[in-house]
């Protein structure tokens, strides 16, 4: 993975001491409240429900052992002992005070770590493919592109005050698993006719109170135009995005309204006029950067493991977790395994200080010192010999970490919700700890198969209901949370919006509307078709008429109890 | 107002006048809209003369005008509205090589990006001057020493060190 040099290090040392002061400069009332505000939400500190929230970035959700327990001392000494992993790859500490905030931001440098721009209307924490460098369907790797970008748009003097935040994502493989085409920006690497390297270019997509899918805006651009490509879209969306209502400041709110090939037309313009070769990385530097992220010392290893098969032969636990948990590695006798943060009951995302310890020997031990964060809200040990399963499986099971639910309808991704959040309108947690605890038994969970749910408790959608298989949405309504349920969501290369199903529901009642929805899809399935292979093809209306009837039946005993 | 440079405060030469009368009617070099450029310099050629525009402005309406102005003051209804960072790269890429004034409310922790982007001064309220005193905006930009971005400000970026020093090491 990528190690500072005496530059980067200098960067991130700087900023700590840059933050120290607008604190100070708060106190002492040369910045007024107001100023202070987008200051320390471009440091990733946001005010809370309770308490601050301090946003750590994890740059395209690659860590390694060093970083994972130095989180683990700081979740002990300034937080309650835990930390939450978010959908964007990032890592939350829900109770710091603002005063230790210069002190942990120094941890965090001394290990290569910042909370550069993971709020706040500028260009926030890149993200990539979990599984990037492991795939085999990757075209490259993406992660050198995802270092650059970081690299390029920290503390950028042009776009550190746009007209709201700006995501972007890289995908080098042709399954996307960085949901590209909801982002600001999205960057698939891609080959040309003659076999060069570069990206197609996806802008205006997002998810929020307007969810649309992002517009290809260049098929094909050269790999090393990359930087002065994004700087033209950058200057576009700066000087034309909208500022007069912050709900419509995106940039899939500028595409939109200017129209797709208008739009084009205007990156293009602004990137004819621009001064591309001074902009661009030289080649040099592209190839340092790639370099950290050459492949690992793997040893030559048989495909298969009889260790492994022998393993799995014998404990069927050990079975299930490597058949649900496992990823195919490009390389022969190694295998990817997800770490589901999501035991039956817990709050999905989160570690404890002693789990975050646990995982870090693991990583150090038996996967090259390197994990990846999902934005499922899970980890990944990419690079793990087949022979050595069975010994990171018994750790793990040690740790609580073992929960063989990876995809599955109990790995549901959830936003904090009004559990810790201010803008929340309701819970998002409990649904999910309800929903995971009436699933619970494995081999219905088994039997449903690959099933991702996305809860948000407010209409920002930080939890991606619009993209989940089914999505869930928490709504205030008439002083109660209510809640709207929609099925078809795919954050995939097959990117879809999810459809609402009927009229929202009460809290109480999102558990046995999913086992309804459930039921619909059981009765629809055809072969081995997955739950949204299944809506793909049969269409929305079945699961409109099984929800009506769940209501129909639901409605004699509502009124009984009222 | 308060007038800084990267050097400390400054004195202001400029005149604001809003109206063409007003411009005539003012004493040595002025600072006049948009709109009323073109008639103020059909009346007074070869005058030294500012012209402001807010950060909305088109570069295609400011382009006609640069040629003659000496100043060109970008006005910033509000510190987070950055949109006069990137029309201060569309003036200096036109060429313009004249004073490049930012004109607001903005704050210290901003002065480093301004100068990046092209500005060459700061022209503050006094309110927010009295709140954030010179010496703030002259600590302020110095508390980063290094930047990635190419081809913004005077210094060579990271990217641009990082490939010196590799010449340096090869050669």
């Amino acid at each position: 993975m990528y190690r500072y040099d005496e530059f980067d290090e200098r960067f991130v040392r700087e900023r700590v001491a840059q933050f120290r002061g607008q604190v100070e400069r708060r106190i002492d009332g040369s910045l007024s409240e107001d100023e202070f505000k987008p200051l320390r939400l471009k440091n990733g500190l946001y005010l809370q429900l309770h308490a601050y929230m301090l946003r750590i970035a994890v740059p395209y959700g690659t860590l390694n052992s060093r970083q994972l327990r130095q989180l683990a001392h700081i979740a002990e000494t300034y937080d309650k002992g835990y930390g939450h992993f978010t959908t964007r790859q990032n890592l939350q500490f829900n109770w710091p005070k603002l005063k230790d905030v210069p002190d942990i931001l120094g941890l965090l440098a001394d290990v290569e770590m910042h909370c550069i721009q993971t709020s706040g209307n500028c260009i926030r924490n890149v993200t990539s493919d979990q599984f990037a460098g492991v795939a085999a369907d990757e075209v490259e790797d993406p992660r050198p592109t995802a270092e650059l970008i970081r690299q390029w748009s920290s503390l950028h003097p042009e776009f550190v005050w746009l007209p709201r935040k700006f995501k972007i994502a890289v995908t080098g493989a042709s399954h996307d698993r960085a949901a590209i085409k909801v982002h600001d920006i999205g960057l698939k690497l891609k080959r040309d006719a003659a076999g060069a390297v570069g990206y197609e270019v996806i802008v205006g997509g997002g998810l929020g109170r307007t969810p649309m899918i992002g517009k290809v805006i260049r098929e094909f651009l050269p790999k090393d135009e990359l930087l002065a490509y994004l700087e033209a879209v950058m200057r576009v969306y700066n000087s034309e995005g909208r500022r007069d209502n912050k709900f419509k400041a995106r940039v899939k709110i500028l595409v939109h309204e200017t129209g797709e090939e208008e739009f084009r037309a205007r990156v293009e313009e602004e990137y004819a006029r621009l001064d591309g070769p001074t902009i661009n990385a030289p080649d040099e530097e592209v190839r340092r950067i790639a370099a950290y992220f050459a492949p690992p010392a793997y040893a030559t290893l048989p495909e298969t493991s009889a260790v492994l098969d022998a393993a799995r032969a014998a404990d069927p636990a050990l079975d299930r977790f490597v058949a649900q948990n496992g990823f195919a590695h490009k390389q022969p006798g190694y295998i990817a395994l997800t770490i589901a943060l999501k035991e039956i009951g817990a709050v999905p995302g989160d570690m404890s200080a002693a789990q975050m310890r646990a995982f870090a020997d693991l990583a150090e031990t038996y996967s090259f010192d390197e994990f990846r964060v999902t934005h499922s809200q899970n980890l990944v040990l990419p690079h793990v010999r087949k022979d050595d399963v069975p010994a990171v499986f018994a750790a793990l099971k040690a740790a609580g970490l073992a929960s063989a639910n990876a995809g599955l309808i109990t790995d549901i991704i959830a936003c904090p919700g009004l559990d810790y959040c201010a803008l929340a309108t309701a819970k998002s947690i409990p649904i999910a700890q309800a929903i995971a605890k009436t699933f619970a038994d494995e081999k219905r969970q088994a039997a449903i198969g690959e099933l991702p749910i996305k809860i948000s408790g407010c209409i920002n959608a930080c939890g991606h209901h619009h993209v989940g298989a089914i999505g869930i949405l928490g709504l205030e309504k008439g002083g109660r949370e209510n809640y709207q349920i929609t099925v078809g969501g795919d954050a995939s290369e097959h990117a879809a919006l999810g459809e609402r199903l009927g009229p929202g529901i009460d809290a109480e009642d999102v558990p046995a509307a999913i086992e309804a929805i459930v039921e619909t899809y059981l009765a629809e399935r055809e072969g081995g078709e997955s739950f949204i292979e299944t809506v793909r093809r049969a269409g929305i209306e079945p699961f409109k008429a099984g929800f009506a009837s769940f209501l129909d039946d639901r409605a004699p005993a509502s009124e009984a109890a009222e | 107002m308060t007038l800084i440079t990267e050097d400390g405060a400054a004195e202001d030469r400029f005149t604001r006048a809003d109206t063409l009368e007003a411009a005539l009617a003012a004493e040595g070099p002025v600072l006049v809209p948009l709109p009323v450029a073109a008639d103020y310099l059909a009346k007074r050629p070869g005058a030294e003369t500012g012209i402001s525009v807010p950060g909305a402005t088109s570069i295609d309406e400011i382009r006609p005008h640069l040629a003659a102005a000496a100043l060109v003051a970008v006005e910033f209804p509000g510190f987070s509205d950055g949109r006069g960072f990137s029309l201060a790269r569309k003036i200096r890429r036109e060429g313009f090589a004249g004073t490049l004034r930012a004109s607001g409310p903005l704050i210290a922790d901003q002065f480093a990006d301004a100068l990046a982007c092209g500005f060459t001064e700061v022209e503050l309220p006094e309110t927010m001057a009295n709140r954030q005193p010179v010496q703030q905006w002259l600590a302020a930009k110095e508390t980063m020493s290094v930047h990635y971005q190419t081809g913004y400000g005077t210094e060579p970026s990271i990217l641009q060190q990082r490939l010196t020093a590799r010449k340096g090491a090869t050669r």
